[in-house]
């Protein structure tokens, strides 16, 4: 044990910086990983449930427990199936498109304020990395569709295109609610400034600006109701209907790994992180229930993603010039509205800014 | 020296990528360089810390404004050469557009010099040690030129305004669904419940 502490030791810094990032980073991008794989077993299993079928109940692990090997026997279905690259489409696009979809899915959990005090990079101007990671991720879908050379893939990079940027901008300005909120860019402090109890999370006094986030956030991972990109009733797979075996599980890893990411990102700036929701409350909150835990960020996570798989259960999709009348003309003015009123409510010190 | 190291690479990206956008035949692969060149010239500036204005290259024009242009230009069908018919003709204006463009970097080096060696200097110092980047340009843009700033976003809302109404037409006969009107419906507007008389028999 002192030997290999001793060789530790003697390495350089950066060489021991450099190995413990990186492991911290393969760490949080397995689970990450393993988390999309169960997620898409879970959105199989409730959706069946909800309308009255069982989901995959077929491959099992060890012998047990029906249906949880499903992810598994995908993945290694699509990945032994053959990737059909289209003649006259543009290859090396055609090929890294699907990374470019993922880069950022993943890139952007560096700055996930994960445990308390903890994130993987903690900088200080982390919403912004985030919203400036999150407007890339649709290159890949651009070029997915462009270089694929079909008509259906085009039509759906180019409805992509129109819905990501009109979604951002009200995605950006309930940030900016969030930023006022809190007075701080680090998502670590953003979780910290809502301390307290339920009442001083920023849901309650921020609750507009939570609706529109979420529901631009669902916009922004091309999900239904707003999954127009891929439409399968109209423009058969959309950008990616030329994309086959793992190339397509690329698209699929980087579509619930943003889905996550989004219900993690709604719990860190709306409802309080890894901040436990009994705390403040009396006995109750002074036990080790009130204590600030991953396991907090984790179950809120997973709330929102069961809502997210509830919408797609639920709705129709939406038809695409009423997506976009949704984002310029409702979601937009409303998130402006409540930053005024946000901005009343800290010069007259209300609420949460009283003190 | 690991700082160094990542400011030639950023920078050999930033000109090879710069040179591809004039260069490359194809105009989709143009925008793209460009979304690179941005890119690596938002990471050079995180190099000399600041953070803010990189980030927002990246939201702004990464973001936003390639997409609409990758948008656009995927949809022309650009014929290159029809594009290049007349090349010979105008040749002569790009020219001297270089020339003026090389004369006056030259001036400007030559009055301002440029050390041999490049070093990497950390921008301004800020003023206090513990704020960040983003916290100092707010503290300033809000204060100090909180009139500049706002005239430019004003003359930015006017240009949008203008560029909406010289492009919106309302065309006659164009069958539009009115969503308010929709909501507003009543029951009352669409069903009518009547009462018939069952026939009695004879």
């Amino acid at each position: 044990m002192s030997a290999i502490t001793g060789w530790w030791a003697a390495l350089p810094d950066l060489v021991r910086s450099i190995v413990v990032s990186t492991s911290i980073i393969v760490v949080v991008t397995v689970v990450v990983i393993l988390s999309v794989a169960y997620l898409t077993l879970w959105e199989r299993k409730l959706i069946g449930w909800m309308q009255y079928r069982k989901g995959p109940n077929r491959v099992r692990i060890f012998g047990f427990l029906p249906g949880m090997g499903q992810p598994f026997a995908d993945v290694i279905k699509l990945l032994i199936k053959e990737v059909v690259i289209p003649s006259r489409s543009n290859k090396v696009l055609f090929r890294i498109a699907p990374a470019i979809a993922l880069i950022p899915a993943f890139a952007t959990w560096a700055v996930m304020p994960i445990a308390p005090g903890f994130a993987i990079a903690d900088v200080d101007a982390g919403l912004l990395y985030i919203l400036s990671l999150t407007s890339v991720g649709v290159y890949g879908v651009i070029l997915a569709g462009w270089a694929s050379n079909s008509k259906y893939a085009f039509l759906g990079a180019m409805r992509s295109a129109a819905q990501m940027v009109a979604y951002e901008i009200a995605m950006g300005f309930a940030l900016v609610g969030v930023l006022m909120a809190s007075g701080s860019l680090n998502l670590g402090t953003i979780v910290e400034r809502q301390a307290g109890s339920v009442l001083t999370w920023n849901l309650l006094w921020l609750f507009p600006l939570f609706v529109v986030y979420f529901i631009s956030g669902v916009a922004e991972t091309n999900r239904a109701p707003f999954d127009v990109a891929e439409g399968e009733s109209e423009i058969v797979a959309g950008f990616h209907v030329e994309y086959s075996g793992i190339a397509f599980a690329l698209f699929f890893l980087a579509e619930y790994a943003n889905m996550i990411l989004i219900a993690a990102l709604t719990a860190v700036f709306f409802l309080g992180g890894w901040l436990s929701p009994f705390q403040g409350i009396p006995v109750i909150g002074d036990t080790f229930l009130g204590q600030p835990h991953t396991l907090w960020l984790v179950i809120k996570t997973f709330l929102f993603l069961c809502m997210v798989l509830w919408l797609r259960a639920t709705f129709p999709r939406y038809r695409y010039d009423q997506i976009m009348r949704l984002g310029w003309k409702i979601l937009i003015p409303v998130t402006i509205v409540w930053i005024v009123v946000e901005g009343l409510m800290v010069y007259y010190k209300i609420g949460p800014w009283s003190a | 020296m690991f700082v160094q190291l990542l400011f030639y690479t950023f920078s050999l990206v930033l000109l090879a990528t710069a040179a591809g956008v004039i260069l490359l035949r194809n105009p989709v692969h143009s925008a793209l360089c460009l979304v690179l060149t941005f890119f690596t010239s938002a990471a050079i500036w995180l190099l000399i810390e600041a953070e803010f204005l990189a980030i927002v290259l990246v939201l702004v024009y990464v973001g936003a404004v390639m997409v609409l242009f990758l948008f656009v230009v995927m949809m022309l069908d650009i014929d290159i050469e029809e594009l290049r018919a007349g090349f010979t003709r105008y040749a002569w204006i790009g020219g001297i557009t270089a020339l003026v463009l090389v004369l006056e970097i030259v001036g400007v080096v030559a009055t301002r010099g440029l050390s041999p060696t490049i070093e990497l200097k950390a921008g301004i110092p800020p003023s206090d040690p513990t704020l960040s980047n983003t916290a100092e340009l707010g503290a300033v843009l809000y204060t100090k030129y909180v009139y500049p700033f706002e005239l430019a976003a004003m003359l930015l809302l006017v240009a949008i305004i203008a560029a909406i109404v010289l492009t919106m037409r309302h065309r006659q006969g164009l069958k539009v669904q009115d969503v308010a009107k929709q909501v507003a419906t009543r029951r009352e507007d669409r069903v009518r419940v009547l009462k018939v008389e069952a026939e009695r028999r004879e």
